[in-house]
């Protein structure tokens, strides 16, 4: 498996970290439902997800890999620092 | 006084010899880390222009005489062969590592093949071509990888695990070597 870093290419598996789903953060500090879901609740979808990798052993850019869990194609990664989340 | 003597990071490890290919050291003078403060990224650049350098797109070199800036990570730079310019720490985070990298220079026919044994990068020319500077996996150390030749690469890697990368590479390259020379011709 490949991921397409925006910044470094093509690059092979083990230079990243999986870092989990990439979640939209939700706004204000109080805690409620929305919280909750972003630190405990993770759909299991079958088909496109949008997950976190740190390409660690490269540029040390943290990305956002839009990833397809049925046909295990990888679809694109961008920096996300240019905005996470679905 | 204590009588201090300078060893270099490979000092008694290189140089090494395996058929056509040639590991040694290389003393690349100061090194400095540049990574521009917020919002600094123009100014950093304007800078090392001014020096007749510049700042590096990602995989990339830029070298005026001796002097050189080299791409090194998500906003992060090399400023290698000559001291930050005054200022530059007004505009970017500074980091003198001049003592933290063994530098080393892989040559020879082959040296791709060496390479491939121990790094997960693409080596194909029209990938990594002359010029380009990759950070990658190398036998399982962070390293960076620019290409100088076709056949000759340079290798920075940290120099706390500077006997473990020549060995790596020495490894590597007695068996390229064998298998080069060896009667039942393969890579
Ligand atoms: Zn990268």
């Amino acid at each position: 498996m490949r991921l397409p870093c925006p910044l470094c290419g093509a690059r092979d598996i083990r230079e990243f970290s999986h870092m989990g789903a990439a979640l939209a953060r939700p706004d204000g500090g109080d805690w409620g439902p929305d919280w909750n879901d972003y630190l405990h609740n993770r759909d299991n979808p079958a088909g496109q997800t949008e997950e976190l990798w740190y390409h660690g052993q490269g540029c040390g850019g943290w990305l956002v890999v839009t990833r397809d869990t049925v046909r295990h194609e990888v679809r694109g990664a961008r920096l996300a620092g240019e905005g996470a989340g679905a | 006084m204590a009588d201090l003597v300078e060893k270099s990071p490979c000092a008694g490890l290189v140089p090494v010899a395996a058929g056509a290919l040639r590991l040694s050291e290389i003393a690349l003078g100061p090194i400095t880390s540049v990574a521009p403060y917020k919002g600094q990224a123009a100014a950093v650049a304007a800078m090392l222009g001014a020096q007749g350098l510049g700042w590096p797109a990602p995989g990339q070199v830029i070298a005026q005489g001796a002097a050189r800036v080299q791409w090194f990570g998500l906003d992060l730079a090399l400023l290698i062969g000559v001291a930050p310019g005054a200022g530059l720490a007004d505009h970017a985070a500074l980091a003198d590592q001049s003592d933290g990298w063994a530098v080393l220079r892989l040559e020879g026919a082959g040296a791709g093949d060496v390479l491939a044994r121990l790094t997960p990068l693409d080596l194909r020319e029209s990938i990594f071509g002359v010029g380009q500077t990759a950070r990658s996996d190398l036998g399982h150390m962070a390293a960076a990888i620019t290409r100088v030749e076709a056949e000759a690469y340079e290798i920075m890697g940290f120099r706390s695990m500077a006997g473990t990368l020549v060995h790596e590479m020495a490894a590597a390259m007695t068996r390229v070597a064998a298998r080069r020379t060896s009667p039942a011709k393969g890579r």
